[in-house]
């Protein structure tokens, strides 16, 4: 009989609260009953409040346990785990639970599933179909199947990939590159870590694919170095990739050149911005560039560029595989397609929810969020990473889609939803943007390095109760002065957490609620 | 010394050919050393045909680079949004109190640096720490008791 297969994930989220010791004790638990299994260190499907969430093999499909600790496991075994039978802590067949079942995965469609070590089980699941029909295709042809799925960057600024890609493409240059930005310095996010360290081969197909549409004959993979699982993952499949052909002089048989050159961050948030990060690669400081030029024309080493998320990578080989209207069939507006949007902080089912554009905010906390961890009233909810605003729950019937935060002052970002309690100080929040800010500050304008730091004396001055009236009109002019003064969104949207924080929660800052609110509202409608 | 020189110069070699090498380089030479050493900055400058004043500036421009060494173990404890949400002023606290040092410092016997990280991308498991590059969630003070156990004072 062949060895029965159990997942435990390998992914950091699942580690963080000891998949190790688990896969250890199931391990140590089969040898003692004499069961041969094979224990596949998976990616993780995105349920952390079940992780470390353990899957069986069953011929009827894989079923799941969790969460379980390395304590349970013996009681689990002695119910039947090892044939898929249990009660504690069991889940029944993992694609029933409603979290999962609710999402349309197509970026995603493949991570906690497959074996992340293995080329053949990505090409078993449907991995690289949309890399070899590429390969066959005229550039034009790849980019133009982009531009026709509407898929827009994942990044943050939204910025249609077909029309970036068609630059690069037109672009003239002795040589061209694509790079992947995994710096995913957002709190609030780790769809990027996810893929990387759940379904490799996908950033490396959509990757490829992306040099073959654009001309590039090599891309720089950034990872950010706080993500030490996702770059030795990384580091594997590439080489893995690499020995399969689908990198290096023919690129999966398409005749054209295409290589992949990791690249670790030092610890720097503002590398994730395009400018800066290819400073970085060049082996500057990352300082962010004035544009024009855009990277498009002239990036990395002076040659055109295309600079995209990590994510907006990952989503290409499903639009190639499955065509651009199965992926522009679902969404919102201009927004089309699916987001991994990434539930955090305060939550009771915290994780990846991938679906299309347009649930609202109310749905994603409440809902499928389940409200907070701790069952306290939800207060705020941060959208977009520590440069989004803050939105009150009188705001969740907000869509999320790109414009519809930007119309309510606020940004999706990479899509990270962080969730506070009714215990949080919104002006101790409003402080910490500021300092973040201020800490990360390039250094490259004024209203940035030097407002960041006057911000922090102001909420410092507001939280102790000092001159509060005059205080906060202060902090509202150097906000101005930032927004509209600021070379980059650090300094230009570090005003919007600290803005929407005194709009909506005056009180905290010591602050008569209505005057505040109104005169607020009349400066930043 | 010799050695040290000899082991920074096979670092370089390393990297001869590698575009915008200076990041590939800072990083070796901190994992051979657990630092950059600053008597590394004029060689580095010089392989790569910048000014010490450059090298020096890109080493400090990141927050990765230290420019001594750090603990015989780490402790990055997070201090972003997602980790506040959940509590995460009190982790540190708690670790601050446990090693007897505070945030950004080495304790004396050079057991242990705690420092401070913005994200480990580990926000719905919050609040975070890493250990010696192992991930840890959920934080509480007993877990905080149990992963600094081996080197508290
Ligand atoms: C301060 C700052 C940090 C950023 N960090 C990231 C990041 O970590 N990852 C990312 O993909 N984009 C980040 N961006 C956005 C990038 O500049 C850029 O828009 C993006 O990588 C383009 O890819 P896309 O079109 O696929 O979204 C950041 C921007 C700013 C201003
Ligand atoms: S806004 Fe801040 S981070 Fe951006 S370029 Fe200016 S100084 Fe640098
Ligand atoms: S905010 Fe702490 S891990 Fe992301």
């Amino acid at each position: 009989m062949s060895a029965r297969r159990i997942f435990v994930p390998g992914d950091a989220g699942a580690l963080a609260v000891g998949a190790d010791d688990v896969a250890a004790a199931i391990a140590r638990a089969a040898a003692a009953a004499g069961v041969a299994v094979e224990i596949v260190r998976n990616g993780s499907r995105g349920l952390y409040w079940l992780e470390p969430l353990v899957e069986v093999e069953t011929p009827t499909g894989r079923v799941a346990f969790g969460p379980v600790a390395a304590e349970d496991v013996p009681g689990l075994i002695a119910a039947g785990l090892l044939e898929g039978k249990g009660e504690r802590l069991f889940l029944g067949p993992t694609a029933e639970i409603p979290f999962l079942k609710a999402q349309t995965r197509f970026t995603f469609a493949r991570c906690g599933i497959v074996d992340p070590a293995s080329l053949a089980d990505y090409r078993a699941h449907g991995g690289g179909v949309g890399l070899m029909r590429a390969a066959a295709l005229p550039p034009a042809e790849i980019v133009a199947t982009v531009t026709a799925s509407g898929l827009r960057g994942r990044g943050g600024a939204g910025f249609p990939t077909g029309i970036k890609w068609k630059t690069v493409l037109e672009a003239a240059g002795a040589r061209k590159f694509i790079v992947a930005n995994a710096d995913e310095g957002d709190s609030g996010t780790f769809a990027d870590r996810m893929l990387m360290e759940g379904d490799p081969f996908a950033v490396i197909e959509g990757m490829a694919i992306a040099g073959l549409a654009v001309g590039a004959t090599r891309g720089y993979l950034y990872i950010r170095s706080e993500y030490p699982h996702a770059i030795a993952r990384m580091e594997a499949a590439i080489a893995t990739a690499r020995a399969a052909g689908w990198l290096g002089a023919d690129c999966a048989g398409s005749g054209r050149a295409f290589e992949i050159e990791l690249r670790v961050g030092a610890g720097a948030y503002v590398c994730g911005e395009e400018t800066a990060l290819l400073e970085s690669i060049e082996g500057e400081r990352g300082e962010v560039r004035a544009k024009p030029p855009l990277p498009a024309h002239k990036g990395l080493f002076g040659a055109p560029t295309a600079v995209n998320n990590l994510v907006t990578l990952a989503s290409v080989p499903f639009i190639l595989a499955e065509g651009a209207e199965a992926y522009a069939a679902i969404g919102f507006g201009r927004s089309r397609g699916t987001m991994p949007i990434q539930l955090a902080g305060n939550i009771r089912h915290g994780g990846l929810f991938e679906a299309a554009f347009g649930v609202t905010l109310g749905e994603l906390v409440e809902a499928i969020g389940g409200g907070t961890l701790t069952g306290r009233p939800v207060r705020a909810v941060q959208v977009g990473g520590p440069l989004g605003a803050y939105f009150p729950p009188s705001l969740f019937d907000t869509p999320f889609d790109y414009e519809s935060f930007a119309a309510r002052d606020g940004l999706i970002g990479h899509g990270g939803i962080v969730v506070f309690d009714d215990t949080v100080e919104m002006a101790a929040m409003a402080r910490f943007a500021m300092e973040f800010c201020a800490l990360e500050s390039c250094g490259k304008c004024t209203p940035c390095r030097i407002g960041s730091t006057r911000g922090v004396e102001l909420l410092d001055a507001m939280i102790a109760g000092r001159e509060v009236a005059k205080n906060a009109a202060l902090l509202e002019d150097l906000c101005d002065i930032m927004k509209f003064g600021s070379l980059c969104a650090l300094g230009g949207f570090t005003p919007y957490p600290v803005m929407s924080a005194l709009r909506h929660y005056p009180a905290d800052f010591g602050l008569a609620p209505a005057a505040s609110a109104e005169k607020e509202i009349a400066t930043w409608a | 010394m010799e050695d040290r020189a000899g082991r920074i110069a096979a670092i370089i070699e390393r990297f001869q050919g590698v575009e915008g090498a200076t990041l590939p380089i800072l990083h070796a030479v901190q994992e051979a050393f657990g630092y950059v050493p600053a008597e590394s900055v004029p060689v580095i400058a010089a392989a790569l045909n910048r000014s010490r004043a450059e090298i020096h500036g890109i080493v400090t421009f990141y927050h990765d680079f230290r420019d001594k060494p750090a603990g015989r173990h780490l402790v990055r404890v997070c201090r972003a949004e997602a980790c506040k949400s959940m509590g995460s002023d009190q982790v540190v606290q708690s670790l601050e109190q446990a090693l007897g040092i505070r945030l950004g410092e080495t304790s004396p016997d050079g057991a242990v640096t705690l420092e401070p990280v913005y994200c480990l991308g580990l926000c719905a498991t919050a609040p975070n720490a890493m250990v010696d590059g192992k991930p840890a969630g959920r934080l509480d003070g007993a877990k905080v008791a149990s992963l600094v156990e081996g080197f508290a004072p």
